[in-house]
């Protein structure tokens, strides 16, 4: 198994403050707009950056929520392991709101599909972006692509990205893991 | 643990401490879904579900019906009073010819003890028992745990009392082996002549002086008089077993603490339970029945996820 570090925390750093300008470019004072974190490695990155948005560029009452969408996937009973649920935890409706999708590592996209039925329960957005940390080309198996990214990389299938969060992790990184 | 150690639902004995984890933890999932403005996943889309009960029930009935609604999955339903089975047809064929029609699980309820698990070994579907004779209740027993859980944070070392008709019960059955897998303490209270000779063996205490029972308990599960399984009288009439095992408004007050009041359904308002009790802060009768969809939701889900595609 070989273990190659892709981003190290400071460069995690710079990106996570680069996306925070970008969705205020394009968000303004968040007044109309929800984050919302993909459960389950999602939420780091939507709560890192919601913090960012609130400490660092004053911007307050950013609203912030966590999907599950494991009752939406299209892999039920087509997997060798078992579907474990995660919480959902929306305290707001989402109806003519912008939402912000928020996932750390972009390769089917078929999370990303079940995230759009999943959001359907909570209301009917105004629109629908995609943010992530990690955007693997061409492995993509629907037409879905990221609003806001923090590194493309090309890895072939057999390799794995993960990211590690300090909160969780001990310290902020990105690895690609040969096996 | 993400999978159920058993491959059917035939009753509470055949789980562990584990199965009721992970269907609790399961049901918490769907408890938030159903409880949102649109209330269905579409999981289990291409499954379909079979109810078949050869003995009324109205709960039970609707609760299957709408967890499986909105897991996404196809539902037929059968009721034996309006069907072939009143021409002489037996339950495996009944059965197999329900499954020929591409049916992948079957929820049933028989007045027959054991004929789920005779099912089980008959017919090639997933079964869930939804009450087989005076036997086993599954998914009520759950329900009422999950319930206890919701109210009081934790079944474990919580002292369970149960009244009433334990003999004909299959509530009390699959309820004394639910809360014993989680370390409950359990009493039944009830007539001498409706407690089964060895429940003791089931390493539950009787008393039979109700004050003295609800004095003990954290919680108490009132269960239903079931006259329709009593071809003898076992107590000498209905107003006497009211005033000697019926929980009433004045009984309650008399504790000196704030017990959680329970009832599986249909209540006999005014024999085992009168009307104050049932409709006061103290009961959590309906949300049995909320909690009753979020079980069997995630029971459904947790045996689907069990067929391969």
């Amino acid at each position: 198994m070989s273990k190659k570090t892709l981003l190290n925390s400071k460069e995690i750093h710079i990106i996570l403050h680069r996306l925070a300008c970008q969705l205020i470019e394009n968000h303004n004072n968040f007044e109309n707009t929800v984050l919302i974190g993909i459960q389950p490695r999602g939420i780091y990155l939507a709560e890192r950056l919601a913090s960012i948005l609130q400490n660092d560029y004053a911007i307050s009452n950013i609203k912030l929520g966590h999907l599950d969408i494991t009752f939406y996937r299209d892999d039920f009973r087509r997997r060798e392991a078992p579907l474990e649920a995660n919480k959902t935890h929306i305290d707001f409706i989402v109806e003519d709101k912008k939402v912000v999708f928020i996932d750390d590592v972009l390769f089917s996209g078929r999370s990303i599909r079940a995230a759009l039925t999943a959001i359907q329960s909570f209301g009917r957005p105004s629109n629908i972006e995609l943010l992530v940390l990690i955007d693997r080309r061409f492995s993509r198996h629907l037409p879905i692509q990221p609003n806001y990214l923090g590194r493309q990389v090309d890895v072939i299938n057999e390799e794995k990205v993960t990211v590690h969060w300090k909160e969780k992790d001990t310290k902020d990184a990105v690895y690609i893991i040969n096996n | 643990m993400s999978q159920l150690s058993v491959q059917h639902l035939l009753g509470i004995k055949h789980l562990n401490k584990a199965d009721i984890d992970l269907i609790f933890k399961t049901a918490d999932h769907f408890k938030e879904v159903i409880n949102r403005s649109i209330k269905k996943v579409p999981s289990l889309r291409d499954i379909t579900i079979a109810n078949i009960f050869f003995e009324n029930s109205t709960r039970t009935k609707l609760s299957f019906e709408l967890a499986e609604k909105r897991l996404s999955a196809d539902v037929i339903n059968f009721s034996a009073s309006q069907s072939s089975v009143k021409k002489g047809e037996t339950l495996i064929d009944t059965v197999n010819n329900i499954l020929s029609m591409k049916v992948d699980i079957i929820v049933m309820r028989h007045p027959n003890v054991g004929a789920c698990d005779f099912l089980s070994n008959h017919v090639n579907a997933k079964i869930i028992n939804a009450g087989d004779g005076t036997h086993e209740h599954p998914t009520q027993a759950l329900l009422d745990s999950y319930s206890i859980r919701e109210k009081l944070g934790s079944v474990t070392g919580k002292k369970v009392l149960i009244v009433g008709d334990i003999l004909h019960s299959r509530v009390a059955l699959s309820n004394i082996y639910a809360l014993k897998l989680q370390g409950a303490e359990i009493k039944v209270c009830g007539p001498k002549t409706l407690i089964p000779k060895y429940i003791e063996s089931l390493g539950v205490s009787i008393e039979y002086d109700i004050k003295k029972a609800l004095d003990w308990c954290d919680v108490a599960n009132v269960l239903r008089v079931q006259n329709e399984r009593m071809e003898i009288n076992y107590f000498p009439s209905t107003r006497e077993y009211s005033q000697l095992f019926g929980i009433n408004k004045k009984l309650l007050n008399s504790l000196d603490k704030k017990i959680v009041i329970m009832h599986p359904g249909p209540i006999n308002r005014g024999v085992e339970i009168s009307s104050d009790v049932a409709d006061s802060d103290q009961s959590i009768i309906l949300n049995q029945v909320e909690n009753g969809v979020a079980i069997r939701m995630a029971v459904i889900y947790l045996l689907a996820q069990q067929i391969k595609q």
